[in-house]
C-alpha cells in the first residue's frame, strides 16, 4: 500500500464536543502573547509580513491537511484580492475595511469559479490545473490597465480603520493585522473542528465511502475550496494595506510555491504548523535578503529536505514528541 | 516585395506577419512539444511531475555554452553531448533522491522537483545573474530561405524538422519497439512487469534520465534563438504544464500534437489578439477541462 499525503497529517478524528482541547488552548494562549509582546521586541513591519503570511499559510493548510488537495494556484487568490484592494483604496478611496473586504469578496469569486473548473480532478492533477489558472490571473494582471503593470499599485493609501483607528500609526497598525490574522486563524480552526470539517475528513480518508453515506463529496471539498481562497483572499488584501502596495510578485507562480513551502515546513495538517512555517520562512528571507539568489537556493534545499527527511513539519514533529495533536 | 504592388492581406493582417508569428508559434510548438514529451514519458512511468523540467531545459542551454567556452565544443557535439550531461543528472538525481518517494503520495515528487528546480535555477544566477549569455547560431545553419511570402531562417526551419524527427522518433521507440513495450506494461503494472524478469527500477532510472534528456536537447535547440539565460525555462515549464493537461497527462502522441498545434494557435493570436496571446493557452486548457476532464488525447483517469 502506498501511504498517502494522510498518513504525514497528524491530525487525529476529533470528536465535535472536544472541539477545543486543553493543550491547544494553551499553545494558543502562548501564540497569542507571543504575538502581542512581540512588535515591542522585534520590528513591527517584519511581524506583519509574517502574520500575513502565516493566515496565506493556514488558508492553504485548509485544502491540502484537511482536504488533501495540493493547490499550486493560490498566489492568484492572495495577488487578486491585494490588487482589488488596493485599487479600491486608492482609486475608489473605499475605507480599508471596505478595501479588504473587496478584495476578500474578489478571491471569494475567483475560488468558487477555479474551484468549480478544477475540484474533481485530484492529486497532481489537481495541482498541475491550479497552477496554469494561478498563471491565467498572472497575464491577466501583466496585462490589465488597473493593475499598473510591472510598477503594480503603490502608495496604497491605509487610511482609517472604521473611521476610527489610524492605520498609519504602526503599532494601531500591528494590532489591527494581528486581529485579522487571529480572526482567520480561529474560522480555519472553527471550520476544521466542526461536522462540516469532519465531513471534508471523511472525504479525503474514503471519498467512494462517505459520497455512499449520503454525503455531496464534491460540494464539500467546493465549499473548502472557496473558504481556503477567500482567507487567503484576506491575506493579500491586508498585505496591500500594510506595504501600501499590490505587485505581480504576489500573484506569480513562484509565491505559490512559497506558501507551500512554510506549510511544508511547518507541518501540514497541523493547527499551528503553517503559522510558524510563515514565521521561519518570512525569517530566513529577511535574514538572506542580502545573497540575493541564494535566498532561492535555500528555499530550494528546505524543500528538498523536507520532502526527503522532514515529512511532518516542525509543528508535526513537536506533536509527535508530545504525543498531543497541534 | 517590389514597390507598389498591393500588399496581400488575410483577414487585414499582411501574409508576412501572419507567416512570420505562425513561424513563431511553430518554434515555440517545438520547444512546447519536445518538453511535454519529456514530461509525458516520466509521468508516465514515474507518476510524478517533473517541475524541475523547466530546470533542466536551462541546464542543457548552459551545457552547450561550457562546452564551447571550456572545451571549443561547437554546436554539433553540444547537440549530442549536453542531453546525456543532463540526462545523467537525471539519473543521479533519480538514484539519490526521487528513488525515496515512490512509496509515497505522488505530490511529494512534485514538491521535491519543485525544490530542485529551484536550487538549480538559483546557483546558475548566482553565477550568471539574470541576463542572457549570447550562443551563436552554427555556420552551417545561418542565413535563410526567401519563400516569396516570407523569409525563412535556416536555423528555425532546422529547429522545427529536427525536433518534428525526435519527437516521433521518441514515439516509434515506445509505440513500436520490444523496449518501448515493456515501457508500457511497466506503466499499466510494474510488479507484473518485474514478475517477469525485467529491471523495472533500473527502466524508472534510465525513463527518468531520457524524459530529462530530451529537455536539455530542447534547451541546446534553443540556446542560439533564445540565449542562454538561468530563468528561461521558469516560466516556460508553466505553459508546458497547460499544454500536458490539454494533450492528455502521460499520453504521448498527445504531447506531440497539442505541442505543435498549440504553438501554431498562440502564433495565431499574437496577429490576431495579441492581448490574449499568453493566456490563450489556458484559456483552452480550461476549456478542454470542461469537456474532456482527461485532456484531448488522455484515458480518464
Amino acid at each position: 500500500m502506498t501511504a498517502t499525503v494522510k498518513d504525514y497529517v497528524v491530525a487525529p478524528p476529533v470528536s465535535v464536543a472536544a472541539a477545543w482541547p486543553r493543550h491547544q488552548m494553551l499553545a494558543f494562549a502562548v501564540m497569542v502573547a507571543l504575538l502581542v509582546i512581540a512588535p515591542f521586541v522585534a520590528y513591527p513591519v517584519f511581524l506583519m509580513k509574517a502574520l500575513c503570511f502565516a493566515l496565506f499559510a493556514c488558508a492553504f493548510n485548509l485544502l491540502i491537511g484537511y482536504v488533501g488537495l495540493l493547490s499550486f494556484g493560490h498566489a492568484a487568490f492572495l495577488g487578486a484580492a491585494g490588487y482589488v484592494s488596493a485599487h479600491s483604496a486608492k482609486v475608489w478611496g473605499l475605507p480599508p475595511e471596505l478595501a479588504i473586504l473587496a478584495g476578500t469578496a474578489t478571491a471569494a469569486g475567483l475560488g468558487l469559479v477555479i474551484g468549480a473548473l478544477t475540484i474533481r480532478s485530484r492529486g497532481i492533477y489537481f495541482a498541475n490545473i491550479t497552477l496554469a489558472f494561478a498563471q491565467m490571473v498572472f497575464f491577466f494582471s501583466v496585462q490589465a490597465k488597473f493593475t499598473g503593470g510591472e510598477d503594480g499599485i503603490q502608495a496604497v493609501p491605509q487610511g482609517r480603520l472604521f473611521g476610527v483607528l489610524d492605520l498609519q500609526q504602526t503599532y494601531t497598525l500591528y494590532f489591527v493585522v494581528l486581529a485579522i490574522f487571529l480572526i482567520g486563524f480561529l474560522i480555519v480552526y472553527r471550520a476544521i473542528h466542526s461536522p462540516f470539517g469532519q465531513v471534508l475528513k471523511a472525504v479525503r480518508e474514503n471519498e467512494p465511502r462517505a459520497i455512499s453515506l449520503g454525503y455531496r463529496a464534491e460540494h464539500y471539498k467546493l465549499m473548502a475550496f472557496v473558504l481556503s481562497a477567500t482567507l487567503s483572499g484576506l491575506a493579500g488584501g491586508t498585505k496591500a494595506l500594510v506595504f501600501q502596495l499590490a505587485s505581480l510578485t504576489d500573484v506569480h507562480w513562484t509565491m505559490s510555491g512559497e506558501v507551500v513551502l512554510m506549510t511544508l515546513l511547518g507541518g501540514l495538517g497541523t493547527v499551528f504548523g503553517p503559522a510558524v512555517g510563515a514565521f521561519i520562512v518570512i525569517g530566513l528571507e529577511h535574514w538572506l535578503a542580502q545573497l540575493g539568489s541564494w535566498l532561492t537556493i535555500v528555499q530550494g534545499a528546505i524543500f528538498v529536505v523536507c520532502v526527503l527527511t522532514f515529512r511532518r513539519g516542525v509543528v508535526g514533529e513537536l506533536s509527535r514528541l508530545l504525543r498531543k495533536p497541534l | 516585395m517590389p514597390a507598389g504592388e498591393e500588399i496581400s492581406t488575410v483577414f487585414g493582417v499582411p501574409v508576412q506577419a501572419l507567416f512570420g508569428q505562425v513561424l513563431i508559434g511553430l518554434i515555440n510548438g517545438a520547444f512546447y512539444a519536445m518538453l511535454s514529451l519529456g514530461l509525458s514519458v516520466i509521468f508516465g512511468l514515474l507518476n510524478i511531475i517533473n517541475f524541475a523540467h523547466g530546470a533542466l531545459y536551462m541546464t542543457g542551454a548552459f551545457a552547450a555554452y561550457f562546452l564551447l567556452q571550456w572545451a571549443g565544443l561547437g554546436y554539433w557535439w553540444s547537440l549530442l553531448l549536453a542531453p546525456i550531461a543532463v540526462g545523467l543528472l537525471g539519473v543521479v538525481l533519480e538514484k539519490t533522491m526521487l528513488k525515496r518517494l515512490y512509496h509515497l503520495d505522488h505530490l511529494y515528487g512534485l514538491l521535491l522537483t519543485f525544490g530542485i528546480a529551484l536550487i538549480i535555477q538559483g546557483g546558475f544566477r548566482n553565477e550568471f545573474g539574470s541576463s542572457g549569455l549570447p550562443y551563436a547560431i552554427p555556420s552551417q545553419l545561418t542565413g535563410g530561405y526567401n519563400l516569396d511570402f516570407m523569409f525563412l531562417p535556416t536555423y528555425r526551419a532546422w529547429v522545427v524538422v529536427f525536433s518534428l524527427v525526435v519527437c516521433v522518433g521518441t514515439w516509434v521507440v515506445i509505440e513500436r519497439t520490444r523496449l518501448g513495450a515493456y515501457l508500457r506494461a511497466a506503466t499499466e503494472n510494474p510488479t507484473l512487469v518485474r514478475a517477469f524478469g525485467i529491471n523495472v527500477p533500473r527502466m524508472i532510472t534510465l525513463t527518468y534520465g531520457f524524459g530529462v534528456a530530451l529537455a536539455g536537447l530542447a534547451g541546446v535547440l534553443a540556446a542560439p534563438i533564445y540565449q542562454v539565460n538561468p530563468l528561461m525555462g521558469a516560466d516556460l515549464i508553466i505553459v508546458v504544464f497547460a499544454v500536458v493537461v490539454i494533450g492528455g497527462m502521460g499520453s504521448i502522441m498527445g504531447s506531440i500534437v497539442t505541442g505543435f498545434t498549440l504553438g501554431i494557435v498562440e502564433g495565431f493570436t499574437k496577429v490576431f489578439y495579441p492581448e490574449a496571446s499568453n493566456t490563450v493557452i489556458f484559456v483552452i486548457m480550461a476549456l478542454v477541462l470542461l469537456v474532456r476532464p482527461a485532456g484531448l488525447f488522455g484515458r480518464t483517469a
